[in-house]
């Protein structure tokens, strides 16, 4: 279970938000909305462990989260706006560092890239880079997914492969955090409003 | 970890090989401009050469250095780098290393032959290529602080040799001072224990403070 309570951050010189506190359970799902500017993808970063919270705590299985960094980053899996692939590399060398051999396979195939793993990854086209970056979140059990516009730029086969993920994920007791604008395959995700 | 993310690092430099080209050619260049412009003259060639070989290998050895966390910073893996289970500090470490293999080591591996160019006293040469070895290696790590400090500034690659030039000052002239002692007969020893005792400083502390910086570029 991952618990919030009273987190706040700033961004540069402005207090992004304050007194912000939630409680999403194993195998629940968050949704954060909220207009541009909001703070949503600032929480994600925080609940990740690269911002600091300014205040409030974050606990996950009654313990304090952010104490030790190196530990809390073996939880979480993050997603940012940014792929994060390496256009040099080929598809499956890309995910090579964050994952062990056996597990490439695997995770390519749950974003249907295992054609093109040998492939250039500057070869790939906008979206399936983002499945790129989506597969990258299969590679290690982690048991918490921070997701910033998981979806953007997706077909909706590549959708419906995603809440496949999504609900193996959850359905392993997984937690899920997304921030987004589009509908996500999350069924009976509650919501969050920032403002 | 730490060895899974360095061999990450030197198989992007060697798919993207021209820097390491670069930096040596740079290296190689800006060494034959002093022949020409102070003359062909043996014995004051030969008295400047250790000089000017620990100046232009100083020199090649920043050029790769704005890229060293600028791209990470760009495509978002620099995240993916602090969320990797590392310590900031060991992320540091491993990039201070990656650039030392694929810069620093081939700056020392072509010092000989510029060395030789430059008509380098005999006794001295070994000397400048021992001393060299510790130089590359604080140069990567001073480097490695300047490049995480600047991540994120604008205009970062004119900042970044404003910062790491006057932290080199001492690898500059310790290093030096070893090969200038070695040709005048003297005892060169206790330069290249100063710059080994440099290294043995910065080795913690500067990956300590390049992983501190990159922490603050991530927020």
């Amino acid at each position: 279970m991952l618990e919030a309570d009273g987190l706040a951050a700033f961004r540069g010189e402005r207090l992004v938000f304050s007194g912000l506190s939630f409680r999403v359970a194993g195998g629940g799902a968050l949704l954060l909305t909220g207009p541009n500017g909001s703070g949503k993808s600032t929480l994600l970063r925080l609940i990740a462990g690269l911002v600091r919270a300014e205040a409030g705590r974050l606990v996950w299985q009654g313990q304090d989260a952010l104490a030790d960094l190196s530990e809390h980053a073996a939880r979480v899996a993050y997603l940012g706006h940014l792929d994060a692939v390496k256009p040099g590399l080929t598809v499956a060398e890309n995910l090579g560092v964050w994952g062990r051999r056996g597990a490439i396979a695997g995770a390519l195939a749950a974003v249907g890239l295992t054609p093109l793993a040998d492939l250039p990854a500057k070869m790939l086209s906008a979206g399936q880079r983002r499945r790129l970056a989506l597969a990258r979140l299969a590679l290690r059990p982690a048991p918490v997914w921070l997701l910033d516009e998981p979806t953007l730029g997706l077909d909706a086969a590549s959708v419906e492969r995603f809440g496949v993920m999504l609900a193996a994920h959850r359905a392993t007791g997984g937690v899920v955090l997304a921030a987004t604008h589009l509908p996500l395959p999350l069924p009976d995700a509650a919501e969050l409003a920032l403002v | 970890m730490f060895l899974v993310l360095l061999r990450r690092e030197l198989r992007l430099s060697l798919r993207h090989g021209s820097d390491t080209l670069a930096a040596v050619l740079f290296f190689v260049l800006a060494a034959a401009l002093f022949p020409l412009a102070i003359g062909p003259a043996p014995e004051t060639l030969g008295r400047l050469a250790p000089g000017i070989v620990y100046v232009c290998a100083l020199l090649a050895a920043l050029l790769p250095l704005d890229r060293l966390f600028g791209a990470d910073l760009e495509d978002g893996s620099l995240d993916h780098l602090l969320l990797s289970g590392l310590p900031a500090a060991l992320v540091a470490l491993a990039k201070a290393a990656a650039h030392w293999l694929t810069t620093g080591l081939p700056l020392l591996l072509s010092a000989a032959p510029i060395a030789t160019m430059l008509r380098i006293n005999d006794d001295a040469m070994p000397v400048l290529l021992l001393g060299l070895l510790p130089a590359t290696l604080l140069l990567s790590l001073f480097g490695t602080v300047g490049a995480a400090v600047v991540l994120g500034a604008r205009r970062g690659g004119v900042l970044l040799p404003l910062l790491v030039l006057p932290l080199t000052t001492p690898v500059l002239i310790f290093g030096v001072g070893a090969a200038d002692a070695a040709s005048g007969g003297l005892a060169w020893h206790p330069h290249l224990l100063l710059l080994t005792a440099l290294l043995a400083a910065a080795l913690p502390l500067c990956p300590l403070a390049a992983g501190a910086a990159l922490r603050s570029a991530a927020e």
